[in-house]
């Protein structure tokens, strides 16, 4: 890209971070909220378990965005990271409090039984799934609207987030949460072949999504009585591009999904959420808080460097790794046939009766050897020599108990 | 690069710094939990492949459950902790986060690879063959690993700080890899608390089918239950002892104050005593058995050797003595009790050809689960309480370091009620799980209804 420099670089990846947990985590929050929503009775049933189990593989992996968008922007801009933590104190206890609600709600779903008890957990899920992304929307918007100064809580703890901007920052973000949920969950549907739900998804999705344009319009008209500093930026170019994109792009799902090409409305729902992120980013550029740009904000070189090089070797390691998840969960079941045909014993019975015991006098050997390295040894060299021996000690005595001999 | 954020006035330090203790209190015990249990679930699943004995698989998967549950709960705490770095100390964060940030950043991504591979393994049973589902389960082991050492980095730093130059406040001349892995901390606490996390999952996970044994639940399936946490635990422990002893030798060298705190050694010294029990008062240690010129000998190797005392800093930069003290006393008194316990298991196990048979042994095994979590928060206190009033050691102080918001009080009892109630929540799911008849693991239902998002 044109002039694109190593402090914003971080930032940038930072960014791709906050739309990939906006549109994986936000369909995660979404379903739970269709869980809420979905009547009673067995249809309403079939909404909540098709929400649930179309989520449960991944959406560990989809909440680790969250983590990696702190973790870059700590590092990268440090000043930035504490003036927003500090005066949005208030924000983020609150989206804390729902991703805990989510979390635990997960955890406790593997537990249940009976529609009672899966009922209450999956209003857990909902009531996190409402607070949460409202509350990380509320936030963007003060940082939006310039309600967060440089500084250690120099600005308000309320009304830094709770405005209008941020309101309807909020509101947005559960629209769309719902919507691309809504989405996804139909054409889940569809490859599982369940064709009742895929429409009652489709009718959510083509609702959400007219709401949704709906309060893109009305939070246009707001943004700009209230915060006219960014109304301005996100109108001119280069940022109103990537706003009309969004706008684009979420029109194009809406006649995607009454179409029933499911399918391309994922990639599109995606898409539009994608925009409006880059359309905030081009509109706040070069400001990241008032009175502080991105390159003032930004750590030294050598750290950035590091950083990005660490983003990088990471993201080697973890799109293959996402890939896999993804592909065999899309596969709807991991493989056609459950292959539990036993293998057979990879190795004989090891443990003869004087194998054994050398593995145990080898093992008490390290341990003794080991301990001496530890303890007596100054500097890394015997350290790392006593660590490994210790190590040694307990590999050889699991191997040595290993057997399942020990009866009474 | 901008200054600091520069210093606040703050009421409620002390309720902060409560805060951020409790979050680790529940955070670090699961944890224990991701770093330990994939290896010993793995272990199951690997005696199955090579036995082709449908228990072990029965019991892998029972565990998995466990494994997976606890792992979101570790999730959540560890998400709540990230947040409240920023949110209790920003000034630390926004002084130093250039320095240790990347620590966070690495360990980031091996969360990433541990979540995807959870998902994978824990959806994967009878979906992948078997040699491939087992393989899914090594990353998370792995990971597990890198997981503790980058976020160990940062508290080894925050001990032992350097790989920066302070300027008037401001950090400059940043070199983080230095900052994180050229520190002496980090070797000891690695290792001391990779061994934690096996010692805390193996007796917890053995004392739960140890209280079985006592109540007469006692077939094949609980033995082996029992004896594959439990023999990992066991050679856990007496090494952990020597590692233990390596890190207070370290701490001697580079955090005198936190030694002196740790031994409760008011004056500088030679040929300094050694005491058990008893309780710091006026400078000294009132009560417990004293060993002549044994901290000397200990920390030093030398009888003679000189033991800088708390009167070699002042008072406003010393720890609070009796805190540190009994907390260190404590974790060593329990890894002394788990060495000694599991030195009698090893022994029957290698002499007998046998488990241990006495009722004792079973209860003392009840015992050590919750013990070792006790030891556990313990040595965390040692660490993190014997380091005050320095956030990051002799660079910022904790009230430096803190915010300026209002609200802490009741940002504080919010999470206390919402902590409590996932440890209600983790108590229910263990109970249901335990609980969930053997015959609903044989044959797990089919769970095709997976879907991407
Ligand atoms: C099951 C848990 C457990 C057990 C049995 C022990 N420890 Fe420990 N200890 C920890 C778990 C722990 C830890 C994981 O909580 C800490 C906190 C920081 C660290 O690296 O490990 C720790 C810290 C810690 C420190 C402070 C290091 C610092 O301040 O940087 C010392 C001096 C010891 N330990 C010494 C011992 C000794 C002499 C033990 C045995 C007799 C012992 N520990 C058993
Ligand atoms: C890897 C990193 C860290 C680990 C594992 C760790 C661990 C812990 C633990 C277990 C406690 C509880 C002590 C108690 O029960 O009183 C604690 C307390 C505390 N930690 Fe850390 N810590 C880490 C990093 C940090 C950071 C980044 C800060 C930020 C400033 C911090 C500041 C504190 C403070 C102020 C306390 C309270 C101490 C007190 O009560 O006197 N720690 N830490
Ligand atoms: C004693 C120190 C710590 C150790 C050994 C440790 C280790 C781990 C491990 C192994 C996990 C994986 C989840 C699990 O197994 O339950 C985890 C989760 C997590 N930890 Fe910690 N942690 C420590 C302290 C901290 C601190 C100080 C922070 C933050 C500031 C933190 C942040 C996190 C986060 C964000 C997660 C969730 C990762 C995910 O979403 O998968 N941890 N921790």
């Amino acid at each position: 890209m044109l002039g694109l420099e190593l402090y914003e670089l971080p930032l940038l990846f930072a960014l791709q971070g906050v739309v990939l947990y906006a549109v994986l985590a936000g369909a995660d929050f979404g379903a739970g909220i269709w869980q809420l929503l979905s009547g009673r009775g067995e249809r309403g049933t079939r909404i909540r378990e098709h929400a649930h189990h179309a989520m449960a593989p991944v959406w560990e992996a989809n909440h680790v965005w969250l983590i990696f968008v702190l973790v870059v922007v700590w590092t990268g801009y440090p000043i930035a990271f504490a003036s927003i933590a500090s005066t949005l104190a208030v924000a983020l206890t609150a989206a804390g409090l729902g991703i805990i609600l989510r979390g635990v709600a997960y955890a406790l779903r593997s537990a249940s039984s009976g529609a009672a008890e899966v009922r209450a957990i999956d209003t857990l899920t909902a009531v996190g799934s409402l607070l949460a992304p409202f509350a990380l929307a509320a936030a963007a918007g003060a940082i939006a609207s310039q309600r967060v100064p440089v500084g250690n809580a120099t600005g308000d703890l309320y009304s830094s987030w709770l405005n209008p901007t941020s309101l309807m920052a909020g509101v947005l973000a559960l629209l769309s949460s719902a919507h691309l949920a809504a989405v996804y969950l139909a054409a889940d549907a569809r490859r599982e072949g369940d064709e009742e739900l895929v429409e009652a998804f489709r009718a959510r999705a083509l609702v959400t999504g007219a709401l949704a344009g709906v309060a893109a319009v009305a939070g246009a008209i707001v943004v700009r009585s209230d915060a006219r500093w960014i109304f301005d930026r996100l109108v001119d170019t280069p940022a109103v591009l990537s706003v009309g994109l969004s706008l684009l792009a979420g029109a194009a799902t809406l006649a995607l999904v009454a179409r029933r090409r499911l399918g391309a409305a994922r990639i599109s729902a995606a898409l539009a959420v994608a925009a409006v992120v880059g359309g905030w980013a081009l509109a706040q550029n070069p400001v990241l808080l008032p009175g502080l740009t991105v390159r003032e904000a930004a750590a030294p070189d050598n750290v950035m460097v590091l950083l990005v090089i660490s983003i990088v070797a990471g993201g080697l390691v973890l799109f293959p790794s996402l890939a896999l998840l993804f592909r065999l969960v899309l596969r709807g079941s991991f493989s056609a046939e459950p292959a539990i045909a036993r293998e057979p014993s990879l190795a004989g019975p090891s443990s003869g009766l004087t194998a054994t015991l050398t593995a145990t006098r080898l093992a008490g050997a390290c341990f003794a050897v080991g301990a001496a390295f530890l303890v007596i040894g100054e500097g890394a060299w015997p350290h790392a020599i006593g660590v490994a021996l210790l190590t040694a000690f307990i590999v050889l005595g699991l191997s040595a108990l290993a057997g399942e001999d020990a009866r009474e | 690069m901008i200054a600091a954020l520069g210093p606040v006035e703050q009421a409620y330090l002390l309720e902060a710094r409560q805060m951020q203790a409790l979050s680790f209190a529940v955070h670090i015990p699961l944890v224990c939990f991701g770093i330990a249990f994939p290896a010993m679930v793995l272990r199951a699943e690997w005696l199955w492949m090579r036995t082709g004995d449908e228990i072990y698989r029965v019991l892998a998967m029972r565990w998995t459950k466990v494994m997976v549950a606890l792992f979101a709960c570790g999730v959540v705490t560890g998400t709540i902790l990230s947040f409240e770095m920023g949110l209790l100390w920003p000034n630390f964060m926004g002084t130093f986060g250039a320095v240790f940030g990347l620590g966070f950043a690495l360990e980031g991504f091996s969360f990433f690879v541990e979540a995807i591979f959870i998902g994978i393994y824990v959806y994967g049973w009878n979906r992948l063959s078997p040699r491939a589902h087992f393989a899914c389960g090594i990353p998370i082991v792995l990971a597990g690993l890198t997981g503790s050492l980058f976020v160990l980095a940062v508290n080894a730093w925050m001990n032992d700080p350097g790989g920066f130059k302070m300027r008037d406040g401001v950090v400059t001349d940043v070199d983080p890899i230095e900052a994180l892995f050229g520190n002496s901390h980090l070797a000891y606490e690695l290792v001391h608390m990779y061994l934690a996390g096996f010692i805390v999952t193996g007796f917890l996970v053995a004392a739960a089918y140890a209280v079985g044994r006592l109540r007469g639940r006692w077939g094949r399936y609980e033995r082996i239950a029992l004896t594959i946490p439990l023999t990992v635990a066991a050679l856990a422990a007496p090494a952990q002892v020597v590692v233990g002893d390596w890190a207070a030798r370290e701490v001697a060298k580079s955090q005198p104050t936190k030694l002196a705190a740790l031994e409760g050694v008011g004056r500088t010294e030679r040929g300094a005593a050694l005491h058990l029990g008893g309780w710091y008062q006026d400078g000294e240690v009132k009560g417990g058995i004293a060993i002549p010129k044994g901290l000397s000998l200990l920390a030093f190797h030398d009888p003679e050797a000189e033991v800088e005392g708390l009167d070699a800093v002042p008072a406003a930069d010393r720890p609070p003595v009796n805190v540190v003290r009994v907390a260190f006393q404590l974790m060593v008194s329990i890894g002394t009790f788990l060495a000694a316990l599991s030195a009698w298991y090893l022994f029957i196990r290698v002499r007998k050809k046998r488990m241990p048979s006495g009722k004792w042994f079973y209860r003392l095994l009840v015992l050590a689960g919750p013990a070792s979590v006790v030891a556990l928060i313990s040595g965390w206190v040692t660490t993190e309480v014997g380091r005050q009033p320095w956030v990051v050691y002799k660079v910022m102080r904790t009230n430096e370091a803190v915010t300026a918001a209002d609200g802490i009080p009741l940002g504080y009892a919010t999470l206390a009620t919402f902590y409590a109630g996932l440890i209600v929540a983790i108590a229910w799911i263990l109970r249901r799980l335990a609980k969930a008849p053997m015959a609903a693991d044989a044959e797990p239902e089919p769970e095709h209804r997976t879907a991407a998002v």
